[in-house]
Protein backbone atom coordinates (compact mmCIF):
# COMPACT_ATOMS: atom_id res chain seq x y z
CA UNK A 1 0.00 0.00 0.00
CA UNK A 2 1.54 3.36 -0.68
CA UNK A 3 2.51 5.98 1.72
CA UNK A 4 4.05 8.04 -0.83
CA UNK A 5 1.58 10.94 -0.32
CA UNK A 6 1.47 11.00 3.77
CA UNK A 7 4.85 13.23 3.91
CA UNK A 8 1.89 15.36 2.25
CA UNK A 9 -0.81 14.97 4.73
CA UNK A 10 2.08 15.80 7.53
CA UNK A 11 3.30 19.02 6.09
CA UNK A 12 -0.35 19.91 5.27
CA UNK A 13 -1.02 19.27 8.73
CA UNK A 14 2.32 21.69 9.63
CA UNK A 15 0.55 24.55 8.02
CA UNK A 16 -2.66 23.92 8.81
CA UNK A 17 -2.47 23.21 13.19
CA UNK A 18 -0.55 26.86 13.40
CA UNK A 19 -3.56 28.41 12.54
CA UNK A 20 -5.82 26.56 14.54
CA UNK A 21 -3.73 27.09 17.32
CA UNK A 22 -1.99 29.87 18.02
CA UNK A 23 -4.13 32.33 19.73
CA UNK A 24 -5.23 29.14 22.03
CA UNK A 25 -1.55 28.83 23.03
CA UNK A 26 0.57 31.54 22.32
CA UNK A 27 0.15 34.55 25.44
CA UNK A 28 -0.60 37.88 23.40
CA UNK A 29 -2.24 36.32 20.29
CA UNK A 30 -5.95 36.33 21.35
CA UNK A 31 -6.78 39.73 19.62
CA UNK A 32 -5.19 40.22 15.99
CA UNK A 33 -5.06 43.75 14.40
CA UNK A 34 -8.44 44.40 13.08
CA UNK A 35 -6.73 44.60 9.86
CA UNK A 36 -5.39 41.30 9.74
CA UNK A 37 -8.39 39.93 11.27
CA UNK A 38 -10.27 41.45 8.45
CA UNK A 39 -7.83 40.10 5.69
CA UNK A 40 -8.21 36.71 7.08
CA UNK A 41 -11.84 36.99 6.91
CA UNK A 42 -11.85 37.76 3.47
CA UNK A 43 -9.11 34.87 2.53
CA UNK A 44 -12.10 31.65 3.03
CA UNK A 45 -14.23 33.67 0.18
CA UNK A 46 -11.36 34.39 -1.80
CA UNK A 47 -9.53 31.22 -2.62
CA UNK A 48 -13.00 29.51 -2.12
CA UNK A 49 -14.33 31.29 -4.75
CA UNK A 50 -11.29 31.01 -7.22
CA UNK A 51 -11.22 27.19 -6.52
CA UNK A 52 -14.81 26.75 -7.92
CA UNK A 53 -14.49 28.87 -10.61
CA UNK A 54 -10.94 27.87 -11.85
CA UNK A 55 -12.39 24.07 -11.45
CA UNK A 56 -15.13 24.75 -13.67
CA UNK A 57 -13.60 27.46 -16.16
CA UNK A 58 -10.30 26.25 -16.74
CA UNK A 59 -9.25 23.02 -18.43
CA UNK A 60 -6.03 21.60 -19.38
CA UNK A 61 -4.83 19.44 -21.94
CA UNK A 62 -2.11 16.40 -21.89
CA UNK A 63 0.66 19.28 -21.96
CA UNK A 64 -0.96 21.45 -19.01
CA UNK A 65 -1.69 23.99 -21.53
CA UNK A 66 -4.70 26.06 -19.62
CA UNK A 67 -7.93 26.52 -21.78
CA UNK A 68 -11.13 28.44 -21.22
CA UNK A 69 -13.95 25.47 -20.58
CA UNK A 70 -17.59 26.25 -20.90
CA UNK A 71 -19.96 23.68 -20.11
CA UNK A 72 -22.93 22.27 -18.28
CA UNK A 73 -20.30 21.86 -14.85
CA UNK A 74 -21.36 25.82 -14.98
CA UNK A 75 -25.09 25.06 -14.38
CA UNK A 76 -24.46 22.73 -11.62
CA UNK A 77 -22.15 25.09 -9.55
CA UNK A 78 -24.62 27.70 -10.13
CA UNK A 79 -27.50 25.24 -8.82
CA UNK A 80 -25.25 23.87 -5.64
CA UNK A 81 -24.20 27.93 -5.19
CA UNK A 82 -28.06 29.21 -5.33
CA UNK A 83 -29.46 26.17 -3.19
CA UNK A 84 -27.11 27.05 -0.43
CA UNK A 85 -27.99 30.31 -0.60
CA UNK A 86 -31.13 29.76 -0.36
CA UNK A 87 -31.46 27.05 1.88
CA UNK A 88 -27.89 27.40 3.81
CA UNK A 89 -27.47 23.54 3.37
CA UNK A 90 -24.34 22.63 1.25
CA UNK A 91 -25.84 18.77 1.06
CA UNK A 92 -28.53 19.78 -0.39
CA UNK A 93 -26.93 22.02 -2.89
CA UNK A 94 -24.47 19.05 -3.91
CA UNK A 95 -27.34 16.60 -4.30
CA UNK A 96 -28.59 19.22 -6.86
CA UNK A 97 -26.14 19.73 -8.43
CA UNK A 98 -24.73 16.14 -8.83
CA UNK A 99 -28.74 15.13 -9.63
CA UNK A 100 -28.43 17.90 -12.55
CA UNK A 101 -25.43 16.61 -14.25
CA UNK A 102 -26.03 13.22 -13.75
CA UNK A 103 -29.48 14.22 -15.92
CA UNK A 104 -27.70 16.39 -18.41
CA UNK A 105 -24.71 13.62 -18.73
CA UNK A 106 -27.36 11.34 -19.47
CA UNK A 107 -29.26 13.06 -22.23
CA UNK A 108 -28.51 12.62 -26.29
CA UNK A 109 -26.17 15.00 -27.77
CA UNK B 1 -26.95 31.10 40.48
CA UNK B 2 -27.31 28.26 42.59
CA UNK B 3 -25.62 25.07 41.75
CA UNK B 4 -28.43 23.29 41.31
CA UNK B 5 -29.52 25.77 38.36
CA UNK B 6 -25.89 25.77 37.23
CA UNK B 7 -25.73 21.82 36.94
CA UNK B 8 -29.19 21.65 34.99
CA UNK B 9 -27.88 24.67 32.75
CA UNK B 10 -25.05 22.27 32.24
CA UNK B 11 -26.92 19.03 31.27
CA UNK B 12 -29.38 20.99 29.08
CA UNK B 13 -26.76 22.67 27.14
CA UNK B 14 -24.72 19.61 26.61
CA UNK B 15 -28.23 17.73 25.49
CA UNK B 16 -28.15 20.46 22.94
CA UNK B 17 -24.81 19.80 22.06
CA UNK B 18 -25.47 16.33 21.52
CA UNK B 19 -28.40 16.38 19.59
CA UNK B 20 -26.63 19.45 17.30
CA UNK B 21 -23.64 16.99 16.75
CA UNK B 22 -25.57 13.86 15.35
CA UNK B 23 -27.73 16.39 13.15
CA UNK B 24 -23.67 17.27 11.75
CA UNK B 25 -22.37 14.08 11.61
CA UNK B 26 -24.84 12.89 9.27
CA UNK B 27 -24.03 14.71 6.76
CA UNK B 28 -19.98 14.86 7.64
CA UNK B 29 -20.49 11.29 7.26
CA UNK B 30 -21.64 11.70 3.20
CA UNK B 31 -18.93 14.31 2.67
CA UNK B 32 -16.90 12.32 4.24
CA UNK B 33 -17.47 9.25 1.90
CA UNK B 34 -17.24 11.42 -1.30
CA UNK B 35 -13.73 12.54 -0.24
CA UNK B 36 -12.85 8.62 -0.07
CA UNK B 37 -14.00 7.96 -3.14
CA UNK B 38 -12.44 11.07 -4.82
CA UNK B 39 -9.32 10.33 -3.13
CA UNK B 40 -9.52 6.85 -4.39
CA UNK B 41 -10.36 8.41 -7.41
CA UNK B 42 -6.92 10.22 -7.64
CA UNK B 43 -5.33 7.44 -6.63
CA UNK B 44 -4.63 7.70 -2.86
CA UNK B 45 -4.21 4.79 -1.35
CA UNK B 46 -6.70 4.45 2.24
CA UNK B 47 -3.53 5.16 4.18
CA UNK B 48 -2.92 8.26 2.48
CA UNK B 49 -6.12 9.02 2.41
CA UNK B 50 -6.71 8.53 6.31
CA UNK B 51 -3.62 10.30 7.00
CA UNK B 52 -5.04 13.21 5.19
CA UNK B 53 -8.10 12.68 7.26
CA UNK B 54 -6.56 12.49 10.57
CA UNK B 55 -3.60 14.91 9.97
CA UNK B 56 -4.98 18.00 7.97
CA UNK B 57 -8.48 17.30 9.59
CA UNK B 58 -9.55 20.11 7.06
CA UNK B 59 -12.12 19.21 4.24
CA UNK B 60 -12.08 21.90 1.71
CA UNK B 61 -8.39 21.69 1.67
CA UNK B 62 -8.48 17.81 1.44
CA UNK B 63 -10.55 18.23 -1.81
CA UNK B 64 -8.15 21.06 -2.55
CA UNK B 65 -5.54 18.52 -2.24
CA UNK B 66 -7.38 15.68 -4.15
CA UNK B 67 -7.61 17.80 -7.14
CA UNK B 68 -4.21 19.26 -7.41
CA UNK B 69 -2.52 15.96 -6.77
CA UNK B 70 -4.11 14.37 -9.58
CA UNK B 71 -3.35 17.63 -11.55
CA UNK B 72 0.48 16.66 -10.72
CA UNK B 73 1.14 20.19 -9.25
CA UNK B 74 4.35 20.89 -6.90
CA UNK B 75 3.52 19.86 -2.89
CA UNK B 76 4.41 23.22 -2.14
CA UNK B 77 1.58 24.79 -4.51
CA UNK B 78 -0.62 22.36 -2.58
CA UNK B 79 1.07 23.09 0.81
CA UNK B 80 0.66 26.45 0.00
CA UNK B 81 -3.21 26.42 -0.99
CA UNK B 82 -3.90 24.52 2.49
CA UNK B 83 -2.46 27.33 4.28
CA UNK B 84 -4.47 29.87 2.73
CA UNK B 85 -7.66 27.92 2.96
CA UNK B 86 -7.21 26.83 6.45
CA UNK B 87 -6.14 30.35 7.60
CA UNK B 88 -9.78 31.28 8.80
CA UNK B 89 -8.73 28.60 11.45
CA UNK B 90 -7.38 31.34 13.25
CA UNK B 91 -10.71 33.66 13.54
CA UNK B 92 -12.43 30.66 15.05
CA UNK B 93 -9.39 30.07 17.47
CA UNK B 94 -9.16 33.78 18.34
CA UNK B 95 -13.13 33.56 18.89
CA UNK B 96 -12.63 30.55 21.88
CA UNK B 97 -9.50 31.73 23.85
CA UNK B 98 -10.91 33.75 25.89
CA UNK B 99 -13.29 31.18 27.25
CA UNK B 100 -10.23 28.78 27.71
CA UNK B 101 -7.17 30.79 28.16
CA UNK B 102 -6.98 29.25 32.36
CA UNK B 103 -7.08 25.65 30.56
CA UNK B 104 -3.45 23.47 30.78
CA UNK B 105 -1.64 24.35 27.71
CA UNK B 106 -1.85 20.30 26.64
CA UNK B 107 -5.55 20.57 26.66
CA UNK B 108 -5.55 23.33 24.59
CA UNK B 109 -3.27 22.10 21.93
CA UNK B 110 -5.28 18.83 21.51
CA UNK B 111 -8.50 21.36 21.12
CA UNK B 112 -6.96 23.34 18.45
CA UNK B 113 -5.98 20.03 16.34
CA UNK B 114 -9.63 18.82 16.10
CA UNK B 115 -10.79 22.60 15.45
CA UNK B 116 -13.39 23.19 12.28
CA UNK B 117 -15.93 25.17 10.80
CA UNK B 118 -18.96 22.74 12.72
CA UNK B 119 -17.19 22.34 15.95
CA UNK B 120 -16.38 26.00 16.19
CA UNK B 121 -20.14 26.67 15.48
CA UNK B 122 -21.58 23.98 17.92
CA UNK B 123 -19.06 25.14 20.64
CA UNK B 124 -19.28 28.73 20.23
CA UNK B 125 -22.95 28.54 21.41
CA UNK B 126 -22.70 26.22 23.80
CA UNK B 127 -19.86 28.39 25.64
CA UNK B 128 -21.99 31.69 25.49
CA UNK B 129 -25.44 30.00 26.83
CA UNK B 130 -23.53 28.79 29.57
CA UNK B 131 -21.05 31.87 30.02
CA UNK B 132 -17.92 29.62 30.41
CA UNK B 133 -16.08 27.01 28.66
CA UNK B 134 -17.43 23.53 28.73
CA UNK B 135 -14.33 20.83 27.36
CA UNK B 136 -16.63 18.12 27.50
CA UNK B 137 -18.83 19.75 25.70
CA UNK B 138 -16.02 20.99 23.35
CA UNK B 139 -15.06 17.41 22.64
CA UNK B 140 -18.20 15.72 21.90
CA UNK B 141 -18.93 18.62 19.93
CA UNK B 142 -16.05 18.02 17.60
CA UNK B 143 -15.31 14.75 17.82
CA UNK B 144 -18.99 13.27 17.01
CA UNK B 145 -19.99 16.11 14.77
CA UNK B 146 -17.05 15.66 12.57
CA UNK B 147 -13.64 13.87 13.36
CA UNK B 148 -15.41 10.33 13.91
CA UNK B 149 -17.59 10.59 10.98
CA UNK B 150 -15.18 12.35 8.62
CA UNK B 151 -13.03 9.46 9.22
CA UNK B 152 -14.29 6.31 8.88
CA UNK B 153 -16.28 7.96 5.77
CA UNK B 154 -13.37 8.33 4.41
CA UNK B 155 -11.96 4.82 5.37
CA UNK B 156 -15.25 3.80 3.51
CA UNK B 157 -15.52 5.81 0.14
CA UNK B 158 -11.43 5.18 -0.13
CA UNK B 159 -12.19 1.01 0.00
CA UNK B 160 -15.44 0.49 -1.39
CA UNK B 161 -15.13 3.53 -4.13
CA UNK B 162 -14.02 0.67 -6.58
CA UNK B 163 -17.34 -0.67 -6.90
CA UNK B 164 -18.78 2.63 -7.97
CA UNK B 165 -18.45 2.13 -12.04
CA UNK B 166 -17.38 5.37 -14.08
CA UNK B 167 -18.37 7.73 -10.95
CA UNK B 168 -18.35 11.10 -13.65
CA UNK B 169 -21.44 9.19 -14.98
CA UNK B 170 -23.13 10.05 -11.75
CA UNK B 171 -22.00 13.69 -11.36
CA UNK B 172 -19.67 13.10 -8.95
CA UNK B 173 -16.69 14.98 -10.67
CA UNK B 174 -18.92 18.10 -9.90
CA UNK B 175 -18.52 17.85 -6.11
CA UNK B 176 -15.55 19.69 -5.63
CA UNK B 177 -15.80 23.11 -7.33
CA UNK B 178 -19.85 22.82 -6.37
CA UNK B 179 -18.45 22.21 -2.56
CA UNK B 180 -16.08 25.33 -2.57
CA UNK B 181 -18.47 27.61 -4.23
CA UNK B 182 -21.75 26.68 -1.32
CA UNK B 183 -18.75 26.98 1.03
CA UNK B 184 -18.11 29.88 -0.10
CA UNK B 185 -21.37 31.20 0.04
CA UNK B 186 -21.24 30.21 3.43
CA UNK B 187 -18.54 32.63 4.47
CA UNK B 188 -20.22 35.19 2.53
CA UNK B 189 -21.71 37.54 5.51
CA UNK B 190 -21.39 41.19 3.89
CA UNK B 191 -20.47 43.23 1.32
CA UNK B 192 -16.75 42.73 0.91
CA UNK B 193 -16.80 39.04 1.63
CA UNK B 194 -19.17 39.22 -1.68
CA UNK B 195 -15.98 41.53 -3.27
CA UNK B 196 -13.66 38.74 -1.82
CA UNK B 197 -14.87 35.95 -3.28
CA UNK B 198 -15.43 37.43 -6.67
CA UNK B 199 -12.30 39.10 -7.31
CA UNK B 200 -10.58 35.87 -5.98
CA UNK B 201 -12.71 33.79 -9.03
CA UNK B 202 -12.05 36.60 -11.70
CA UNK B 203 -8.10 36.69 -10.85
CA UNK B 204 -7.93 33.01 -10.08
CA UNK B 205 -9.53 32.18 -13.41
CA UNK B 206 -7.65 34.95 -15.36
CA UNK B 207 -4.21 34.09 -14.00
CA UNK B 208 -4.79 30.42 -14.53
CA UNK B 209 -5.41 30.95 -18.27
CA UNK B 210 -2.39 33.24 -18.52
CA UNK B 211 -0.18 30.93 -16.39
CA UNK B 212 -0.58 27.95 -14.48
CA UNK B 213 -4.30 27.06 -11.96
CA UNK B 214 -2.04 26.06 -9.10
CA UNK B 215 -1.21 30.42 -9.54
CA UNK B 216 -4.17 31.51 -10.21
CA UNK B 217 -5.61 29.67 -7.09
CA UNK B 218 -2.88 31.51 -4.84
CA UNK B 219 -3.00 34.78 -6.64
CA UNK B 220 -7.21 34.76 -6.30
CA UNK B 221 -6.70 34.13 -2.13
CA UNK B 222 -3.91 37.12 -2.09
CA UNK B 223 -5.83 39.69 -3.76
CA UNK B 224 -9.38 38.90 -3.19
CA UNK B 225 -9.12 40.00 0.31
CA UNK B 226 -6.97 43.05 -0.32
CA UNK B 227 -9.33 44.45 -2.82
CA UNK B 228 -12.02 43.35 -0.23
CA UNK B 229 -10.70 45.25 2.40
CA UNK B 230 -10.38 48.49 0.18
CA UNK B 231 -14.27 48.98 -0.26
CA UNK B 232 -16.31 50.41 2.47
CA UNK B 233 -18.25 47.55 4.67
CA UNK B 234 -21.56 47.18 3.81
CA UNK B 235 -24.58 48.04 6.57
CA UNK B 236 -25.36 43.91 6.35
CA UNK B 237 -21.70 43.21 7.66
CA UNK B 238 -21.02 41.50 10.72
CA UNK B 239 -18.67 39.51 12.43
CA UNK B 240 -17.92 35.74 10.71
CA UNK B 241 -19.09 32.94 12.14
CA UNK B 242 -19.61 29.26 10.56
CA UNK B 243 -22.85 29.92 8.34
CA UNK B 244 -22.23 26.74 6.39
CA UNK B 245 -23.20 23.26 8.53
CA UNK B 246 -23.58 20.07 6.21
CA UNK B 247 -27.27 19.29 6.54
CA UNK B 248 -28.40 22.10 9.01
CA UNK B 249 -29.84 25.32 8.42
CA UNK B 250 -27.96 28.05 10.81
CA UNK B 251 -31.39 28.90 11.82
CA UNK B 252 -31.41 26.01 13.86
CA UNK B 253 -28.61 26.92 15.91
CA UNK B 254 -28.90 27.24 19.32
CA UNK B 255 -28.79 31.47 20.27
CA UNK B 256 -26.39 32.72 22.48
CA UNK B 257 -27.65 33.21 25.54
CA UNK B 258 -25.16 35.59 27.03
CA UNK B 259 -21.86 37.66 26.33
CA UNK B 260 -18.85 34.95 26.70
CA UNK B 261 -17.24 36.22 30.22
CA UNK B 262 -13.53 36.84 30.19
CA UNK B 263 -11.75 34.32 32.77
Amino acid sequence: MSVALVPLALLMGLVTYPSRALPLLVPGMQRLPERVQLYLRLVGPAVLGALAAVNVMVSLDADRHPSFHVGVEWLAVGLCVGVVAWRKNLFLGLLAAVVLLTIARGLPA
Amino acid sequence: MSQATSDSLLRASRRRVVVDSLGIAVSATGFGFVYGLAARAAGFSPLEAGAMSTIVFAGASQFAAVGYVLGGFSWVGVVLLTAFINARHLLYAAALAPFVADRPRPVRAVMAHILTDEAFAISIAHFRRLGRADMTGYFVAAVLSTFVPWNLATLAGVTIGGSIPDPTRFGIDVIFPAAMGGLAVGLITGRRELVAAIVGAVVGVAVSLAWDPAAGIIAGGLLGPLVGIAIPAGPSDRAPEAEIVFGRRPGDEPKPEAEPGLP
